[in-house]
């Protein structure tokens, strides 16, 4: 399944591969970090590396980066081997969660310290930074101390100067991880509109599933060194490849059932119809059902249908724009329920701790996983 | 289908990946192979030559442990070790409930002049030990005005020996003492006084289990130092033998230097033991201190803030007249017979002895030491933690690096005689010139500053090189530019630290000075041999006033650059 998802969602997009990882391992004595993960990035994409941390998403970073070294494994990049490449001479500008901001040198000599190592002219340095500065929406910040800036601010100043030289690979390393979360969401808009003008191919390591979905062009979900999925943030949300995906984007119930064949399989005592018929009777598989998939009806009313079931409602959180709604199915021998409600149905009644609902699940919207 | 498929691949049986060195990474690891072998031959080579010297006889035959048995049935010598044992304990526990209470009346009380009291704290680290001794046995000795006070005991003895240590003690165990107090966290003080925990109960759960590693670590010191030390049992021990002293009479007196290698091994096992604990206590210290934990802040109490005061007041007034004595009788005629002023001490006793050129001496070989091991040590640290590559070095730089903290003075020094005067070794031409002393007490001083080097340059971003390779910065570029200017308070206090240590120290260079590279600490051991105690107390004072001009100056600059070429450091730093 993996496989087959990963080689579709490899498929041209955004333009051809600009860099191809191939059974990169890397191992810290004993710890398997990365097990020969294999990858191709396109020319001018935005590809985020999500999973929980100790995942390898951030040493897979590195070994792009010339910083770690793997045991086995190539990269090529623009069509050039830079397997065994030091890092200086490779062909990229990096961001880190910390800044890395030199404390002692101006914002101005931050943005500007891998320009004048390249003896440009004095004035063309000087335009070429205020030029960053306006881009990264800083244009005044140039004679300041980077700590009188705010992190946000700082941010987009390192930003600035890993984009200076003009790299041909950007790598965002948990950039907005240090942040606020207004300035988070600010400068996740910023950093992606930014990437878009400039067309640069980037790859944001990232623990936030939000930020993977909002920015990216793809998603690389990686678990215990190795990769679990790759695909578009919409692939990755609706058809996960794996349980580990699905569980770890998004909320997720997980029902545990068995296929009965033409259809349909058997959960607790209810039978559901998953829509699809490729999966032999008797096979142990689980489904995987999004809380906003679940309809809600109030009152006990169930409208007739495929996969109506009658359920009580045990609690109601507010969260905001919708409501969870916790729910068993009664008498069913079925796991409990999560369900999104939007706030305006839960205003309009009937959706009190242990009222009685009709629920209805659309057998599109089950996810099967063996 | 099974979920998990790329886990089960198995990276593929090629050879490992052998990344390409760049010429800077290369040339960052032979500067730091350099940097290795410097350390191992100026701390390592000496100390095997004392092993290799123990283990013969005069004649350079070899004789097992032949000398140790000789040794062992020395009445006299054995009983230095148990002299030098008993007095350092004695010193060790003294010195360190005076330190504590010291440092907590500094860090929990809300007396006044707190800085004061600090400063004042502090000042015997700028004498050499021989001063206290000297200004004892001014107040106690022989035609001492306290005499009476110590009910007919002699001062020159153990009990010299003990008070002068204390004296000499005193301000290292402060600071470390200090250190583990200051950095208990508020918030463990304001969460048992919500609980109603009683005061005596905070004492004894939080205070003293929070202090308990720097107080044991000042034990270490304390206990190490008064072992290791031979000024002060060479000035007011007078019959009394130890172990320091034992090495010196040995090696100076009878030119026995096989049996002096002896015995500096016998010196070396109690510091080796301190040393050890500590290690082992430091190893088991977990991070109390979070980056969360705010600063203990104390609340006015009158009672306990005057017994504080009182209990301060009587210490600093004690060590003023320490340092004062000795001043005092630098100025005077003759003590106690003729107290009017008089510059005769200087001008007729140094200037005219020609002895003055002995404090030039140590201040040429302090600035060499202050300058180069300075340079040394830093470039040492700097590329120890923030370059890659050769992790079987750098974790031998560390242990070396460590070393020296657990080796006497007197050890190092005797080391450095058999090394140095080998006919065989080329760099023989070194010996007796400052510039061996200068090394010596690089080498003797080195974990201290190493440790403030790698503390200054931990508190860096770890990813500041990384982020120079990937603007295709060399490092040494990143090196001057950023590297240093942002730890230049931590290089300046390295320079201080060997510059005042240079100044006052004797142990190590007491073997190693020739007719024209005499120190001024040694010129202090040599006037007060002659009797001569008015010079030599002027002596001690020239090293004080040097010192404390270098301290003064070390304050002095650090706050200019905190406040003008450091403008970014105004702000609290998010890093």
């Amino acid at each position: 399944m993996t496989a087959a998802s990963a080689s579709r969602a490899d498929a041209p997009r955004v333009g051809s591969a600009y860099l191809e990882l191939e059974g990169i391992s890397k191992s810290f004595g004993r710890f398997q970090a990365l097990l020969s993960v294999s990858l191709a990035i396109h020319r001018g994409e935005l590809v985020t590396f999500l999973g929980p941390s100790g995942c390898g998403k951030t040493t897979l970073l590195r070994i792009v980066a010339g910083l770690e070294t793997q045991d086995a494994g190539t990269i090529v990049q623009g069509g050039k081997d830079v397997t065994r490449l030091p890092a200086i001479r490779r062909d990229y500008g990096i961001v880190f969660q910390s800044y890395a901001l030199f404390p002692n040198l101006t914002i101005f000599d931050n943005v500007a310290y891998g320009l004048v190592n390249r003896h440009r002219a004095k004035d063309e340095i000087r335009a070429r930074v205020a030029e960053l500065l306006k881009l990264v929406g800083l244009p005044d910040a140039g004679p300041k101390y980077p700590g009188q800036l705010s992190g946000g601010q700082q941010q987009r100043i390192a930003l600035a100067r890993a984009l200076a030289t003009s790299p041909g690979l950007l790598l965002l390393d948990e950039p907005l991880s240090a942040l606020d979360a207004l300035e988070r969401v600010r400068l996740r808009g910023e950093i992606r509109a930014l990437q878009q003008r400039l067309g640069v191919t980037t790859i944001l390591v990232t623990h936030d599933q939000e930020e993977a979905l909002s920015m990216a062009d793809r998603i690389v979900v990686m678990n215990r060194g190795h990769i679990e999925q790759v695909g578009t943030p919409r692939e990755i949300y609706e058809t996960p490849a794996t349980p580990f995906a699905a569980d770890f984007i998004g909320k997720i119930n997980v029902l545990p059932a068995i296929a009965e064949g033409a259809g349909r399989c058997r959960v607790g005592t209810v039978s559901l119809d998953i829509g699809r018929m490729d999966i032999p009777p008797g096979t142990a598989t689980r489904l995987y059902l999004r809380p906003e998939d679940i309809g809600v009806h109030p009152n006990g009313a169930a409208p007739a249908g495929r996969n109506a079931l009658g359920a009580k409602i045990t609690k109601v959180e507010f969260l905001g724009a919708f409501c969870m709604v916790g729910l068993v199915v009664e008498a069913a021998d079925m796991p409990a329920l999560t369900a999104n409600v939007p706030r305006h149905a839960v205003d309009a009644g009937g959706f009190e701790p242990g009222a009685a609902v009709g629920l209805t699940v659309p057998p599109m919207a089950l996810r099967v996983l063996i | 289908m099974a979920a998990p498929a790329a886990a089960i691949s198995v990276p593929p049986a090629g050879k490992a990946v052998r990344p390409l060195v760049h010429w800077q990474d290369r040339l960052a690891q032979v500067l730091l192979v350099v940097c290795c072998a410097t350390l191992a031959l100026f701390l390592l080579g000496p100390l095997l030559m004392i092993l290799v010297k123990s283990v013969q006889d005069k004649d350079g035959a070899f004789v097992g442990l032949l000398q140790f048995q000789e040794y062992m049935a020395t009445p006299r010598l054995r009983q230095s070790i148990w002299n030098t044992l008993w007095v350092a304990l004695v010193v060790t526990g003294i010195t360190i409930p005076l330190a504590f209470t010291y440092a907590y009346a500094l860090t929990r009380s809300c007396m006044p002049a707190k800085g004061l009291f600090r400063v004042i704290g502090l000042t015997p680290i700028l004498a050499p030990s021989l001063l206290s001794a000297i200004s004892f046995i001014q107040w106690f000795g022989n035609q001492g005005i306290l005499k009476g006070l110590l009910g007919g005991i002699p001062v020159y003895g153990p009990l010299g020996i003990i008070i002068s240590s204390i004296y000499a003690t005193f301000p290292h165990a402060l600071m470390i003492v200090l250190t583990s107090l200051l950095l208990s966290d508020g918030r463990l003080y304001e969460a048992a006084e919500s609980l109603g925990t009683r005061t005596g109960r905070r004492f004894f759960t939080i205070t003293l289990p929070c202090a308990k590693y720097g107080l044991v670590s000042a034990a270490m010191v304390v206990f190490s130092y008064t072992v290791s030390d031979f000024g002060i049992p060479k000035v007011i021990g007078g019959n009394f033998s130890v172990l320091a002293v034992d090495i010196f009479k040995q090696v100076i007196g009878q030119q026995n230097f096989n049996k002096g290698a002896v015995v500096s091994l016998v010196l070396l096992v109690p510091v080796l033991v301190a040393f050890i604990v500590d290690w082992i206590m430091q190893g088991r210290q977990q991070s109390q201190f979070s980056a969360r934990a705010v600063p203990y802040a104390p609340k006015r109490a009158p009672w306990f803030d005057g017994a504080m005061l009182a209990f301060s007041t009587v210490v600093a007034m004690l060590l003023l007249a320490v340092l004062g004595m000795a001043i005092y009788t630098s100025f005077i005629k003759l003590w106690p017979y003729d107290l009017s002023f008089s510059l005769r001490h200087y001008t007729f006793g140094l200037v005219d002895g020609g002895v003055i050129d002995a404090f030039f001496n140590s201040l040429k070989m302090a600035f060499l030491a202050a300058f180069f091991g300075t340079l040394f040590i830093f470039g040492c640290a700097y590329l120890l933690e923030k370059t890659r590559g050769l992790p079987g070095t750098r974790a031998l730089i560390r242990l070396l690096a460590a070393i020296p903290m657990g080796v006497p003075g007197m050890v190092l020094g005797l080391g450095y005689i058999f090394f140095f005067n080998h006919p065989d070794n080329p760099l023989n031409f070194m010996y007796k010139t400052l510039g061996i002393l200068a090394l010596s007490t690089v080498v003797h001083y080195y974990t201290s500053s190493h440790l403030t080097a790698v503390t200054a340059l931990k508190a860096l971003d770890a990813e500041f090189e990384s982020v120079s390779s990937s603007l295709k910065v060399p490092f040494y570029k990143t090196f001057h530019r950023v590297t240093v200017p942002v730890c230049l308070p931590a290089i300046l206090d390295i320079g201080r630290y060997l510059f005042v240590n240079a100044m006052v120290t004797i142990s190590a260079v007491v073997f190693l000075y020739g007719p024209d590279t005499r120190l001024a600490a040694l010129a202090i051991l040599n006037l007060d041999e002659a009797g001569e105690i008015g010079p030599a107390a002027a002596m001690a004072t020239l090293i004080v006033a040097s010192s404390t001009i270098v301290c003064l100056l070390y304050a002095l600059v650090t706050r200019v650059l905190l406040t003008r070429t450091q403008a970014w450091r105004r702000p609290a730093l998010p890093i």
